[in-house]
């Protein structure tokens, strides 16, 4: 934590949105241009608690895989520092430590690979398109249903998609709070009623505030004054003033 | 069997008929509907109506598609269609595409062998996967628990234009330093791993 406390309190945040611990760590081989079957391990193992860090610096939810992972590094870096233990099946030990990690990680990749494949296709409704009137028929009438934080997230990826990328920002801890945003974000949806998610971040133009952005909407939730809803999966995500139980 | 069409006729006959099907047009369908013709014949009509929309530089094009053939607009139009079409495309996230990649080339697959491959919890993007009718479930495994085992519908093969599933594009194998028996021997004791966690 303190090597991240730099001059005068401010941190330099770049934070690509990744998929999970496989997806930060395989960023960090590529990244540091290592062969997945020799990753030096104490080193990665640096990076990837420092990503770790900026995550728990801006109060996002770390996943439990995350934390998985950083005790499976660092076990693995234990055990390459200790002498083969005699007593153990040979056969075991002739086992690089970090094998069983190398082995999902290059499993995950050709999985990425796969996918950005994929994506490269024509994929109907986004590059190729049918005849008409069949697309008149699929576009139902909007019914709401509550959503999961998943799709949720997925909304915010979208915006920080189109948010500039990897700029830096220098942010000091006392801008940092969530709580001054949820003040503002529930009176605009206490005033207006209804909201429509991507409205939230029209005046963010830095990825670090529309995270804020994002956590203080996270809590209202939470708390129970905002109620968001969505009319089909990935189609408008809209945000209404809870109605109190008594009311 | 008589000649009874003529050829320039039966690729006209078909053009019509995969303009107006609902669903990619199979070549069962086109035989039902045109009994005197010979499979070859059919195919031969088709290959000839896709070499004449390959050949000009029209906007549409035939494709052959989950089991049948399609009229589809050309890529290179689709910004000109969004400014058309009201409604912004579905875009699928990285998380689903990945997910649904796994799901293609394992199936029939159960969450928690997604999740082993992915590193993290998938119940979301499976949800999302099957309300949007990309994936379906086969069935339970046979395996304490009956979890349920998914695999890609009708509808993923015409979201990403394929033939079948077999004209996926194969995917890079692991490097040549291990065995399959290895890599199947790490499987397991990943598995056990996975258990011990729980």
């Amino acid at each position: 934590m303190d090597e991240f406390l730099t001059d005068e309190s401010t941190y330099r945040v770049r934070l690509p949105i990744f998929e999970g611990p496989l997806d930060l760590l395989l960023y960090l081989v590529k990244k540091n241009e290592y062969d997945i079957f020799d990753i030096p391990i104490a080193e990665i193992t640096r990076q990837y608690m420092d990503h770790i860090e900026i995550m728990k610096v801006l109060n996002l939810d770390i996943a439990g895989e995350y934390l998985v992972m950083a005790a499976t590094l660092a076990h693995i870096k234990s055990r390459m520092l200790l002498p083969p233990d005699r007593a153990e099946d040979q056969e075991q030990e002739e086992l690089d430590p970090r094998m069983e990690l190398a082995l999902k990680l290059a499993e995950y990749e050709r999985f990425k690979d796969a996918a950005r494949q994929l994506d490269e296709f024509d994929i109907l409704l986004r590059d190729v398109f049918l005849r008409g009137g069949r697309m008149v028929l699929e576009t139902e009438d909007e019914k709401l249903t509550d959503l999961t934080l998943f799709e949720l997230v997925a909304a915010l990826q979208k915006v920080l998609l189109a948010a500039p990328k990897e700029t830096i920002h220098q942010i000091s801890i006392g801008e940092l709070t969530i709580q001054e945003r949820m003040v503002e974000l529930s009176q605009m949806i206490l005033e207006r009623g209804e909201m429509v998610f991507e409205d939230l971040f029209l005046e963010e133009p830095s990825r670090m505030a529309i995270v804020l952005t994002f956590l203080a909407l996270l809590e209202l939730i939470k708390d129970r004054v905002v109620r968001i809803y969505q009319a089909q999966p990935f189609g408008t995500i809209r945000l209404f003033r809870a109605v109190t139980e008594d009311a | 069997m008589p000649d009874a069409v003529e050829k320039e006729k039966l690729i006209g006959i078909i053009e019509a008929l995969i303009f107006a099907s609902e669903k990619p047009l199979t070549e069962d369908e086109i035989k039902r509907i045109v009994p005197d013709v010979s499979p070859r014949e059919i195919r031969g009509a088709l290959s000839d109506l896709r070499k004449i929309y390959d050949e000009s530089s029209g906007g549409i094009f035939v494709v052959e598609v989950a089991g049948g053939y399609q009229f589809r607009t050309r890529s290179e139009f689709s910004e000109y269609i969004k400014l058309m079409l009201e409604e912004k495309p579905k875009r699928l996230s990285r998380a689903a595409l990945e997910t649904l990649a796994i799901i293609a080339y394992r199936q029939p697959v159960v969450r928690s062998d997604i999740e082993r491959i992915r590193g993290v919890d998938s119940g979301g993007v499976v949800k999302i996967l099957l309300e949007r009718n990309l994936i379906r479930i086969l069935g339970k495994k046979d395996v304490p628990g009956k979890p349920l085992l998914y695999g890609t519908t009708k509808d993923f093969l015409e979201t990403f234009g394929l033939k079948d599933l077999k004209s996926l594009p194969t995917i890079r194998e692991m490097g040549a330093l291990f065995s399959e028996g290895d890599i199947e021997e790490q499987k397991t004791l990943f598995t056990t791993n996975d258990k011990n966690k729980t």
